[in-house]
């Protein structure tokens, strides 16, 4: 029991390379201009008794409706005589003040109440939500009509209305994500660490909701503005002669003609300050909702940038249909280039089966998706080496070409067969699209040829099935649905990304007998990568182990389980328990893997390897074949007596 | 006590597991009419015994998951009792869940997901000392140390959050959470399909050397039946809420009498093995809204008469050598 003493190491706390909350909102200009215009106004607002102000509420009838630019009324007098500019800063303070002011009130019993309803579930959520659901089916202004009739006009009243009729969009926003956090495994895990309801609540629940919370605020606060506005343009607000921005637009309202001035300055004033606080709402949102923030607001091409320097191409080696020279694909992100392929080369011949075998991270599915451009840019790229298909470069032929070779000649399957497959239209329409986009058939040819490709699957029934939405099919028949669109045209090269993990194993032997017998039957390649060995054997012909996005060994399946020569093959093979040895004693690993944005010089596995010698820590190491298809990258290899 | 029950119960019982049921959904409409009741677990006699480890295999949808949740009390059992060291378990959960918990504890599947991530890892190792152990402040610190000491990370990671951690390390911690309460019983549902093969063999050597350091029992569930041959004293096959195996791991391996549970040995893949056994395509799980009256396995079982499918077999329809091994079999596999 002593393989467990390790990864105590601890590294340095490097300062993460992704950009932070600030620096992304900054990086959003529309966003960023909405802040500035909001704290000008804000910082205007909260001056107005320090500015050299006329007072906003003294009449003087003499001077009444002095257009802008007058003398000492720089924007101009209502009415009354009253100074524009003063009310209008005054009024601004207002109308800020209440719009905040109901914004947290609602976002505090709105939240609380989706908290409650949301955790507690059952009855309680029941009796909750549909007494929301009873405030908004009211009409918002009569419901704050009502509340004024009963409460009598007045800027505080408003402000009620306004918060009452605004806590159903907080409930309901934060009911929905608290139902889906007190699901989640950490409330379980905090339940069984004696947490009480309200602890979890408050504490484990409410941290991961308050995002929410922020942004919901942030896109509601501008509207509460303007129902602030409309209530006292109504005269159910502010109560003269007290300055706000609606009752300002509701004084001049009947003088619209003859002083256009006077309704449009506060109009103007109410346009620049809702829309600073959307444009900023919508910045802050964007940066906090983690859905966003994962792909920095970015949006991918339809293809991987190729970026490949000035350094020659590598010619076709001349094997096989597939023949990948010395890929390499880079992710920049941040300040850091993770070089995630490291210059891969691999061929595969027609009917053959190719595994590469590695663990996360390793880089076999970048190398999977590399092949197409199916690796979104930013933030990777392809950064040298080339993929041919038939002797044709992939990484140089038109957008148009790869889209028909993409489905066409290459076909993928992917591990989670349930995100894979469109949720709302059934595998029949998905497979005859499948089909359709390539060949140009008869909808009843193409409707012949779907039941085909699901009877080649072995799905009982596929006349039947065609007309079944992917939830109606088990995993497995799912999986077998997406083989059969990978098929569809023919396919020369099948890349088949983990197909069987997300899988049951008796399902996982069906589906891999079944892509057994179809590249026989088919005469179809297919590069097949997985983590488990035991899958390898039972499909593959040969495989290659990668190890931090190169490729650390190579050769006939049988060669490389039996005599593994590189120790990162031998030490995978021996830490996984294998069936009807249970005595055997489990070699784990010690260590991680390298982070491929800051890999060591000389072999990566040099820091986990058992028979490093200070040799293997500099300069690069070479892939050696000893044979045709036998090779290794390691200067002291296992098991080499045999064949070297 | 049923004769399943009673012929397990030699050696020390520490949990005992009497015919439980759990049902989800049923009851009523609000307009009258029944909804439909799925049955997650039914009619499972199971007893642990002290300081072993029992494996529990079956494929998704088997029931293994909620068994798991019902043994630590995290959902109870519509009919049927759960007895903890003899006392009344579904009782002590409504009673006193907190005393529960100092008994039984779990680690979770996902590691990440199992840890809040917006506290840090000292936080989350401090919830089960404040909440279940009266240790003072500097008697919280001491114990902290020692947990993360047993699991092997280093005392800079308590004041990290989750998303720092790589899955092992993140699986570490969970196992130290549940150890913080010093139970005596820890369920492991899946603690490592969700890692890389070099840091699954960490974890289980890691869990084995905990067992025999704090005298643990363990329930181990897995879908994976090389890891739970490797971990096991014993093992319960289950398949659609049932048990379909029970026995010793080695007699389980080595002489299978359900024919689901050879079906599953012969499935897995190994380094090496070239031929898998596949079944037809047509062979699915039967609609558990609408279970089948007599076997459940009895539509994909290449051994099946028509007794089979009338006639539901009991637990212990088919006995194995030794008097401890168990199938609910009527025509259970020959020894080899």
């Amino acid at each position: 029991m002593t393989d467990t003493a390790h990864t105590t190491e601890v590294k340095p706390r490097r300062t993460s390379a992704r950009p932070g909350t600030l620096a992304l909102l900054l990086n959003n200009s529309l966003a960023t201009g909405g802040l500035f215009v909001l704290v000008a106004i804000c910082l205007i607002a909260l001056a107005a008794p320090l500015l050299p102000l006329a007072n906003p509420d003294v009449t003087a009838p003499a001077n009444r409706l002095l257009p802008v630019f007058s003398d000492g009324h720089l924007m101009g007098t209502d009415h009354l005589g009253r100074d524009l500019l003063s009310r209008l800063i005054w009024g601004t303070r207002v109308s800020l003040a209440v719009g905040l002011s109901a914004t947290f009130i609602a976002a505090f019993f709105g939240s609380l109440l989706g908290l409650v309803a949301g955790y507690a579930g059952g009855r309680v959520d029941t009796v909750i939500m549909r007494g929301i659901d009873m405030v908004m089916a009211f009409p918002y202004i009569l419901l704050a009509l009502a509340i004024v009739a009963v409460l009598g006009p007045g800027l505080l009243n408003a402000l009620y209305a306004i918060a009452l009729v605004n806590i159903p969009f907080f409930a309901r926003n934060i009911r929905g994500i608290t139902l889906g956090l007190s699901r989640r495994e950490f409330v379980d895990a905090a339940r069984l660490s004696g947490k009480s309801p309200a602890q979890i609540l408050f504490i484990e629940i409410l941290p991961n909701v308050l995002p929410v919370i922020v942004i919901t605020m942030s896109t509601t606060v501008g509207w509460m503005i303007l129902e602030t506005a409309g209530l006292s343009f109504l005269g159910l607000g502010a109560q003269p002669p007290q300055a706000d921005l609606g009752s300002m637009l509701g004084e001049g309202r009947k003088i619209l003609f003859t002083a256009p001035h006077v309704s449009v300055i506060p109009g103007l004033m109410i346009f620049a300050l809702v829309m600073s606080i959307n444009l900023f709402g919508d910045g802050v949102r964007d940066v906090l909702d983690p859905r966003l923030r994962a792909g920095s607001l970015t949006r991918p091409v339809a293809r991987t940038a190729v970026e490949r320097g000035d350094a020659p191409v590598p010619p076709p080696s001349g094997k096989g249909v597939l023949d990948v020279r010395d890929m390499r694909t880079e992710f920049e992100i941040g300040g850091s280039v993770y070089k995630a392929v490291g210059g891969v080369d691999l061929n595969l011949a027609e009917g053959e089966c190719l595994g590469i075998v590695g663990e996360s991270g390793s880089g076999k599915s970048v190398t999977a998706m590399s092949i197409m451009g199916l690796v979104p840019t930013p933030p990777g790229r392809i950064a040298g080496g080339a993929a041919y298909l038939d002797g044709e470069d992939l990484f140089a032929v038109s957008d148009r070409h790869i889209r028909k070779l993409r489905g066409g000649a290459v076909a993928y399957v992917f591990q989670d067969p349930l995100s894979t497959l469109h949720p709302l239209f059934t595998v029949g329409d998905q497979l005859k699209e499948a089909i359709g986009t390539h060949q140009p058939l008869s909808s009843a040819e193409v409707k012949k040829r779907a039941i085909e490709l699901l009877s080649l699957v072995r799905i009982p029934s596929p006349k039947e099935r065609l007309a079944a939405y992917p939830h109606e099919l088990s995993g497995g028949m799912r999986q077998r649905v997406c083989i059969a669109m990978a098929l569809a045209n023919d396919a020369k090269v099948l890349i088949a990304d983990e197909p069987t993990t997300a899988l049951d194993v008796t399902v996982q032997s069906q589906i891999l007998t079944l892509m057994n017998g179809l590249r026989r039957d088919r005469n179809a390649a297919i590069l097949f990568i997985t983590h488990d060995f035991g899958v390898v054997s039972a499909i593959c012909d040969r495989v290659a182990v990668m190890y931090a996005g190169r490729i650390v060994e190579t050769g006939r399946t049988d060669e490389v389980l039996a005599s593994p020569q590189h120790p990162y093959t031998a030490k995978l093979i021996e830490c996984v328990p294998v069936l009807g040895e249970p005595e055997r004693r489990l070699d784990a690993i010690e260590g991680r893997p390298p982070v491929v944005n800051n890999l060591p010089d000389g072999c990566a596995f040099a820091d986990r390897c058992p028979r490093a010698r200070p040799e293997c820590r500099s300069g690069d190491i070479a892939l050696v074949m000893s044979s045709e298809e036998r090779g290794v990258r390691c200067l002291y290899p296992l098991n080499t007596e045999g064949t070297a | 006590m049923s004769v399943v029950s009673a012929r397990q119960s030699e050696g020390d019982t520490l949990l005992g597991i009497e015919d439980v049921e759990r049902i989800f959904g049923g009851g009523r409409k609000l307009f009258g009419g029944h909804k439909p009741a799925v049955h997650a677990v039914q009619g499972l006699t199971l007893n642990v015994r002290r300081g072993e480890t029992l494996g529990v295999v079956g494929e998704s949808g088997c029931g293994k998951s909620t068994l798991a949740r019902l043994v630590v009390g995290l959902d109870l059992p519509t009919a049927g009792t759960i007895t903890f060291d003899g006392e009344d378990l579904a009782g002590l959960a409504k009673r006193n869940r907190n005393a529960l918990a100092r008994k039984v504890q779990y680690v979770f599947q996902d590691p990440v997901a199992s840890l809040n991530p917006r506290k840090t890892i000292r936080t989350i190792l401090e919830a089960p000392l404040k909440h279940l152990s009266d240790l003072d402040a500097r008697g919280r610190e001491k114990r902290l140390q020692e947990l993360l000491e047993a699991v092997n990370l280093a005392p800079e990671f308590l004041e990290r959050y989750p998303h720092e951690f790589s899955g092992g390390q993140a699986q570490r911690i969970g196992i130290a959470r549940a150890l913080a309460a010093g139970p005596e019983l820890i369920v492991l549902d899946e603690p490592v399909s969700a890692l890389d093969v070099s840091v699954q063999a960490q974890v289980l050597n890691l869990l084995d050397a905990l067992k025999e350091q704090y005298g643990l029992t363990y329930i181990f569930i897995s879908h994976d039946l090389s890891v739970v041959e490797s971990v096991s004293d014993r093992v319960a096959v289950m398949y659609f809420g049932r048990m379909a195996e029970l026995g010793p791991a080695k007699e389980i391996f080595r002489h299978p009498l359900h024919p689901y549970t050879d079906l599953l040995m012969r499935s897995a893949p190994a380094p090496g093995r070239h031929d898998l056994v596949s079944e037809d395509a047509a062979a699915e799980l039967p609609d558990p809204y609408n279970p089948p009256p007599g076997c459940a396995f009895a539509a994909r079982c290449v051994r099946k008469t028509d007794l089979c499918h009338s006639v539901r077999p009991a637990p212990d329809e088919a006995q194995g050598e030794g008097g401890n091994h168990f199938a609910a079999c009527h025509h259970p596999l020959p020894r080899a």
